[in-house]
């Protein structure tokens, strides 16, 4: 992998340094930025967001706030976009959010069978996992087989229900409180939720406290 | 349009392998496909449902052996050349030429946090009232559109019943298209898994799509 390079040229797309995608896309940003379509700072910007400002950890703060104050739990289930907002999370891939909350009864997964929609503002950009082939094919028809594949075993009678990404809407999966966890803060909640249970193929457990 | 991307319910790709602390990008060139890809949408010549259906109108083959930023590049290129803001000798040469268009914006570095916290919010007025409503039982219609669509194949001409009126929304079949914007009430449509599967599914297993109202009838 070649090293960050922040800065726009003209002639590296020739340079046998690069691999032949690193080439395709360097020259397709020497010619975006060259052209005046895309601005070289609003770039880096994007990036920084992505690598440093959004991701699980945000959503994490959202269960955690859930699990902790009821009136809170309530207005996510109410309104999810709004009830993240009260955290300063939204936007871009979750303009429109909504929470699915798991009962001993029914547990919530999350899937984009069309493409790779996915709750952005709160989760962060999607593993490689959830954009391709075999999770996108067999989540919908065979949600307890994917759930084994992440090693995951509901308890009997546990019903599932998948939510299939269709439209701009967004879901987040508010896994139950483990037991074990009583008196814990806020913070100490939010370091057992996973980007996986929120998406529905993890369970948070007390063990994983940090 | 029934192409490699509408994947619910195929079979043969074997079981899902997630990766053990998974970076965030693999690789530098990903990073700068995502930021291109955010900003060249930010042009505002074309809508997310344009950009879906450049991504899943690509050769079956190709899309099943690409990873995603792969398609997401490969569709980029192909958009801003139907588009007419690169040519295909530039993107294979490197070196600009003479085409151009002029895009109705370009996203400046210090706009991207107001930008990206703001997003695209997809509802919109409604012309009409709802024409269901929750716990109404519904039948999507069954289609195989050469165009783009939201309808999963696997939830066509399926029986399930509305859990949510979520609001008016952008209509994606037309607008992918560069057809004018129009919106329609959208749904949460749930489905018992044997009424999608057949009887042999686990009737334990509920599944839901988000479906526009032309996708349904009264059932």
């Amino acid at each position: 992998m070649s090293g960050h390079d922040h800065h726009h040229h003209h002639d590296h797309e020739h340079d046998n340094h690069f691999t032949p995608i690193e080439a395709r896309v360097k020259a397709l940003e020497s010619l975006m930025v060259e052209k005046g379509y895309v601005d070289p700072s609003a770039l880096d910007a994007i990036i920084d967001t992505y690598e440093t400002k959004i991701g699980p950890r945000n959503g994490a703060r959202v269960v955690a706030k859930a699990w902790s104050d009821p009136a809170y739990a309530a207005r996510l289930k109410a309104d999810g976009t709004a009830a993240v907002a009260e955290l300063g999370y939204g936007g871009r891939g979750g303009e429109h959010i909504v929470a699915c909350f798991n009962t001993p009864e029914e547990h919530n997964l999350i899937v984009c069978t069309l493409c790779s929609c996915y709750p952005w503002p709160v989760l962060g950009l999607p593993p490689v996992w959830y954009k391709s082939p075999p999770y996108r094919s067999k989540a919908v028809i065979d949600p307890r087989g994917t759930l084994a594949d992440f090693g995951v075993t509901l308890p009997e009678g546990q019903r599932i229900r998948v939510w299939d990404s269709t439209a701009e809407t967004r879901f987040i999966v508010v896994p139950m409180r483990p037991a074990g966890t009583e008196g814990w803060s806020e913070d100490e909640l939010a370091s057992i939720v996973s980007r996986d249970s929120m998406i529905g193929v993890g369970l948070p457990s007390p063990e994983d406290r940090s | 349009m029934n192409s490699a991307h509408d994947l619910g319910g195929q079979m043969g790709f074997g079981p899902v392998v997630p990766e053990k602390d998974e970076p965030i990008f693999h690789a530098d060139w990903e990073k700068k496909v995502l930021a291109i890809n955010v900003a060249a949408g930010a042009m505002g010549a074309w809508t997310i449902d344009g950009i879906r259906h450049a991504r899943e109108s690509l050769p079956p083959a190709q899309y099943l052996s690409s990873s995603y930023y792969q398609i997401w590049l490969a569709a980029l290129d192909k958009m801003l050349v139907e588009q007419g803001f690169l040519s295909k000798d530039e993107l294979a040469s490197g070196v600009a030429g003479s085409t151009r268009r002029e895009p109705k914006r370009v996203l400046k570095g210090e706009e991207v946090p107001t930008v990206l916290r703001r997003g695209f919010p997809y509802e919109r007025e409604a012309p009409a009232p709802a024409r269901f409503k929750v716990g109404d039982t519904v039948r999507t219609i069954v289609m195989h559109p050469q165009h783009h669509t939201r309808l999963p194949r696997y939830a066509r001409g399926k029986q399930g019943v509305i859990e949510l009126v979520t609001g008016c929304h952008v209509f994606p079949d037309t607008g992918a298209h560069g057809a004018p914007e129009t919106a329609q009430w959208l749904y949460t449509v749930v489905f018992t898994g044997p009424e999608l599967w057949g009887r042999d599914a686990d009737p334990t297993t509920t599944v839901s799509i988000e479906a526009w109202e032309s996708y349904l009838e009264p059932a």
